[in-house]
């Protein structure tokens, strides 16, 4: 008996090989287009960068990112990502909150709600705001009366800046949400925590690095936002320009390492988020995929 | 603390999970709902629980939940005092087993709660009760099936609560931990003799572990008694079948309009001339594990499958082969009419089914 079944395995290995894996030489070929993509696509140009911003000396690209135009292009940046950030996490929890936890009519229009933005070109958002509050928009009237600009100011910015990135912590919290259910929370009623206690000290730990991780591409996003930015900015130099818009103007006026001296700026905090990203995103799939497989596990145990 | 259910009604969507129940369960004692998926038994529970909230109706009684005869239906779940163990046991997975524990204790308001020091104690207390005192620090992902149910059947414990509800707790646990957390939970209420309900769909696990079972079906309860009783004295064909093996026997010589049950040990085979009562039958198939020999018999005269549980020796002493022609002799079988019994909307009285003597 045990002779043929293990007569069997020996026969069956090495066909088994045979028709499963794939030749080598597929392999060294698929290898060489992804590494040699990626290079032309992405290192080099990146390189680039910070070749182009460097060439002129330390000086130089010391003196572009100083330059007062320069400092009020990062000091608005910041301060869209500052209001547009903590404006989705809050709506981004509440969010969370209600589509993994309730049951309600309209939950699955609402899910697609929240993707909206993804969906529409960001130039459309900011003719959006302009249609609404520019000076020939519709409450156009209203805000000039009252001596409040909206368009081709910081809130206009603010506003397209929160517009294009607010899907983005829904949308890790949601299926993580999803995924750990609402028995703990339960649990936590029964055992004398009311709505507030429960939120922090169990749904919050929880949640806490799908949030992280949605604050990490939610800044980075609204940091790099370019076209809603731009349609609604108006490019006034040292007050509504953006580091991006900033990088567009120099490289128009053809202060190309200026411009790519800039550009490194947010060549570097793409890098920064990418970091924060993967080490974020390890523990936030760990956390996944123990809600996951936590009651397969209970079965297995 | 006694609990009573009044005419409960709960519907999702068109789904209905209970449909006017009515529930008594007496003081420290452990009772189990026992139903099959989708019977209502959880949600009876949950809404012991204050998980979740019965239907409105026209009776303003309909729907009330009275613990030791005082009204509880709109007191919240956090203040019933009730401890409720979850399926998964939904612990909480970024604390660890102490501060699992500790949880009802440490969210009291601050006039209420105990001294840092006074939860620690009883912490420990409790990880002594469940035999886990040292593994205080593990999180659940590194504790087994069975260590996570006593756990979070501690933390339900920390609250002193005057009402335990366990939603499946064996349901998660392969066979072995099962039975080993059956005989422990048994004896912790012996000590505690608290208050206990449990939900399971295994009818051995509640006739083993319960004082009393409720047997519930289609969002009703279909009987109440002492799993002795439950067993020797089903009010329903429903009850008959879902509480251990059983033999439907609808056509042959029995009356018209009535369904035979005989349970396998309850019959006899024989190889001689049994009388003109005997039923004629074929064996099908033998297998004998433990003090039980099983055998399937195909019957002569309608062909219907009876499986039969005969002692080994017996069994030894007739001998039998598949294709044996033999005579089956039923000790004891119930007769129930078989149409209007469950479709009328009469209350499942035990009158309804009468024992009937072999020689069916």
């Amino acid at each position: 008996m045990s002779g043929t079944a293990s007569t069997l395995v020996h026969v069956a290995q090495p066909h088994r090989r045979r028709t499963l894996a794939d030749p080598p030489w597929l392999k060294r070929i698929l290898l060489a287009v992804a590494i040699g993509f990626v290079a032309l696509f992405l290192v080099i140009p990146l390189g680039a960068v910070f070749v182009e911003a460097l060439r002129g000396g330390l000086r130089l690209y010391w003196a572009a990112l100083t330059e007062p135009d320069a400092l009020s292009a990062v000091r608005l940046t910041l301060l869209a990502a500052a209001i547009a950030v903590p404006c989705n996490v809050v709506f981004g929890l509440a969010a969370a909150w209600t589509i993994a936890k309730f049951d309600f009519r309209g939950k699955s229009v609402l899910t697609t709600l929240i993707d909206l933005p993804f969906a529409v070109s960001p130039v459309i958002a900011g003719l959006v705001y302009v249609l609404m509050f520019g000076a020939q928009g519709w409450m156009g009237e209203w805000l000039a009366d009252r001596d409040l600009r909206i368009i081709f100011a910081t809130p206009g910015i603010v506003l397209a800046t929160v517009f294009v990135t607010f899907p983005l912590v829904a949308r890790e919290l949601i299926p993580l949400m999803q995924a750990q259910g609402r028995d703990e929370e339960l649990a936590a009623l029964t055992l004398g925590a009311g709505g507030w206690k429960t939120f922090w000290r169990v749904t919050l730990p929880n949640a806490k690095w799908g949030l992280f991780y949605g604050v990490v591409l939610c800044n980075a996003r609204a940091m790099g936002e370019f076209g809603a930015v731009s349609v609604v900015s108006g490019h006034i130099r040292g007050e509504t320009n953006t580091i991006p818009l900033h990088v567009e103007i120099l490289y128009n006026e053809y202060q190309t390492q200026a411009a790519f001296a800039v550009a490194s700026l947010l060549t570097l905090l793409a890098l920064l988020t990418m970091l924060l990203k993967s080490l974020i995103e390890w523990r936030h799939r760990r956390a996944l995929l123990a809600a996951a497989h936590a009651e397969t596990r209970t079965f297995a145990s | 603390m006694s609990i009573e259910v009044r005419h409960a009604w709960k519907r999702f969507g068109t789904f209905t999970a209970l449909a006017g129940v009515n529930l008594s369960v007496p003081s420290g004692r452990l009772t189990a709902l026992l139903g099959p998926s989708g019977s209502g038994k959880t949600t009876l529970l949950r809404i012991i629980a204050g998980l979740e909230s019965p239907d409105a109706t026209s009776d303003p009684e309909s729907g009330k939940v009275l613990f030791h005869g005082e009204d509880v239906s709109n007191v919240p779940a956090g203040r019933r005092g009730v401890g409720f163990v979850f399926q998964h046991y939904a612990l909480f997975r970024h604390l660890t087993v102490f501060e699992n524990i500790a949880f009802g204790l440490s969210v009291r308001p601050r006039r209420d709660r105990p001294s840092p020091r006074q939860i620690a104690d009883r912490v420990n207390e409790l990880l002594d009760l469940i035999q886990l005192s040292g593994l205080g620090g593990r999180y659940p992902d590194q504790l087994s099936g069975g260590q996570r149910q006593r756990v979070a059947l501690a933390r339900a414990l920390a609250v002193q609560p005057r009402v335990l509800l366990l939603d499946e707790p064996f349901g998660a646990l392969d066979a072995r931990v099962r039975k080993d957390l059956r005989r422990w939970l048994r004896t912790l209420h012996e000590r505690l003799h608290v208050t206990t309900v449990f939900v399971t769909h295994d009818q051995e696990e509640a006739l083993e572990l319960a004082d009393e079972v409720v047997v519930m079906n289609q969002a009703k309860v279909e009987q109440v008694g002492a799993p002795q009783e439950v067993y020797d004295r089903p009010a329903s064909p429903f009850v008959i079948e879902f509480l251990g093996n059983v033999n439907r026997l609808e056509r042959g010589r029995t009356p018209a309009k009535s369904v035979l049950y005989v349970r396998p040990h309850d019959i006899d085979i024989r190889r001689e001339f049994a009388g003109e009562h005997a039923v004629p039958a074929r064996v099908l198939h033998v297998f004998s594990a433990g003090n039980y020999g099983r055998v399937s018999l195909s019957r002569g005269d309608t062909g219907d499958t009876i499986e039969a549980e005969v002692p080994r020796q017996q069994l030894r002493e007739l001998n039998l082969h598949d294709g044996d022609r033999v005579n089956l002799v039923f000790r004891h079988v119930r007769l129930f009419p078989a149409e209007g019994f469950r479709e009328e909307d009469l209350p499942s009285e035990p009158s309804a089914a009468r024992d009937a003597g072999s020689g069916i």
